[in-house]
């Protein structure tokens, strides 16, 4: 009955290319990091400054003075570098970074996104989100596809405020991965394996395009 | 070489009077001045904006002069891992500008480098662009931020010397230098204090004429947020 929060990593993470400049957000997104294809190259940001995430230090490894976005304890790789919150979003915003990988709470089928506040209930703040949503050429949104309630999420229109808005270019969620098109509406590229199209358009409230035969997704 | 150096926290804070506007470096708990938020506590200073990325945890931080109510206003990206934060917020107590944290960067550091105001993609059709005019380049539409200035930027360094040059370790540099720049008054506090001459030019971070006081700072307790490990 759809896909775990692991398989949806691993299935994003066959969406990762050799020799790109990553920025992996909180949550289902920094678990891509270890699913990475064998013989793929790539460098991963975290925002607060650091280029070249390395794996979650030992024991006898941890640095206080070494963290990741989401707060957590890190590590470096050979070739890794450091530097200033003005020359991270710097990178951000000037499109050196080619892949952002974050959650969403909301996405509407002209790609806007809603993912840092739930008026009256959430003010956490939006953290970097907006600068990343607002610039990276690619953005692959992970998401449940319904609420705890049952309610689509992705949408016509999102009814949360928004993040950022026509950017979102491909959702893997716990059903499906989708295409979400420049002129509107979420194509329907592959299904959860025991998933049928069926319960996709159920589970969609926004435009849904469907053309021919759904694969189902291949998760190793 | 003219010398930055003063005793101590208490010492250098000793002007920041009631309703002071301040940037305080940090991403976190990491690369926080610890010291210069221990001094404030005892000062007792009240009325403060706060200008910092987050606004620590509730026992630690920012957090704590959130405790003592000596905040008025917040400017931050994410403040999630304070509840009485939230709490003060829901409740109408607490000033808070949300602010998109590489604008927060840049406008700081506009802020430092005389730059009265920038375009940003950061936020465009969003309610963060209330209020603001838009502007298009090159076919995408933008919003126009204003800089950020405070009466007193307390950031803290690995180490610095007594002309107040800095040096950063890791991911503590975060916001750190932009606010060293952005302080009518900018206070250091470093984990070693050398004398001038000693680090290697080509590796400072911040240069002195940034820094106006300095000071070797004490028992560092560097709380870690999420310390995460794997097995050796």
């Amino acid at each position: 009955m759809g896909l775990d929060k692991i398989a949806i990593a691993k299935r994003i993470a066959q969406e990762v290319k050799d020799g790109m400049y990553i920025n992996l957000g909180i949550g289902i997104p920094t678990l891509v990091a270890n699913y990475l294809p064998e013989g793929i190259d790539v460098v991963l940001q975290s925002e607060n400054g650091l280029l070249g995430i390395g794996p979650f230090p030992t024991e006898d490894e941890v640095d206080a003075d070494l963290i990741n976005a989401g707060k957590q304890t890190v590590s470096m790789i050979p070739g890794s570098s450091l530097f200033s919150s003005a020359d991270s979003f710097a990178m951000i915003r000037g499109g050196h970074i080619h892949l952002t990988i974050l959650g969403a709470m909301e996405v509407s089928e002209n790609g806007d996104i809603a993912n840092w506040k739930i008026p009256g209930k959430m003010v956490k703040g939006m953290g970097g989100a907006m600068d990343l949503v607002a610039s990276a050429e690619n953005i692959i949104v992970a998401m449940q596809h319904k609420s705890k309630d049952g309610q689509s999420k992705l949408l016509k229109e999102c009814t949360l405020p928004l993040t950022g808005i026509r950017c979102v270019k491909k959702i893997v969620s716990d059903l499906a991965v989708l295409e979400v098109l420049s002129e509107g509406g979420f194509k329907l590229l592959e299904r959860a394996p025991g998933v049928s199209v069926e319960e996709i358009k159920a589970s969609t409230a926004g435009k849904l395009i469907v053309e021919g035969e759904i694969p189902e997704m291949r998760i190793n | 070489m003219i010398s930055k150096v003063v005793k101590n926290a208490e010492e250098a804070v000793a002007d920041i009077q009631n309703g002071s506007v301040l940037m305080l470096g940090g991403f976190g708990l990491c690369g926080i001045p610890e010291n210069c938020i221990s001094a404030l506590l005892s000062s007792g200073v009240k009325n403060l904006t706060c200008i910092s990325n987050n606004a620590g945890v509730d026992d630690f931080g920012i957090g704590l002069l959130l405790k003592t109510r000596q905040v008025k206003k917040m400017i931050s990206s994410y403040v999630g891992e304070n509840a009485e934060f939230e709490r003060q917020l829901l409740n109408g107590e607490l000033e808070v500008d949300l602010v998109p944290q590489g604008t927060l960067a840049e406008r700081i550091r506009a802020g430092g480098a005389g730059i009265p105001a920038f375009f940003t993609p950061a936020g465009y059709g969003t309610e963060v662009a209330e209020g603001k005019e838009v502007r298009e380049f090159d076919g995408k539409k933008y919003l126009l931020e204003a800089w950020l200035k405070a009466d007193f930027s307390l950031v803290k360094a690995w180490k610095g010397d007594t002309a107040g040059n800095l040096v950063f370790k890791g991911t503590a540099r975060n916001f750190n230098p932009m606010m060293a720049t952005a302080g009518r008054v900018t206070i250091a506090e470093v984990e070693e204090l050398v004398p001038a001459g000693t680090l290697n030019p080509n590796d400072i971070h911040t240069p002195g004429v940034f820094v106006q006081r300095i000071f070797q700072g004490v028992n560092y307790e560097k709380r870690i947020e999420q310390r995460t490990i794997r097995q050796a």
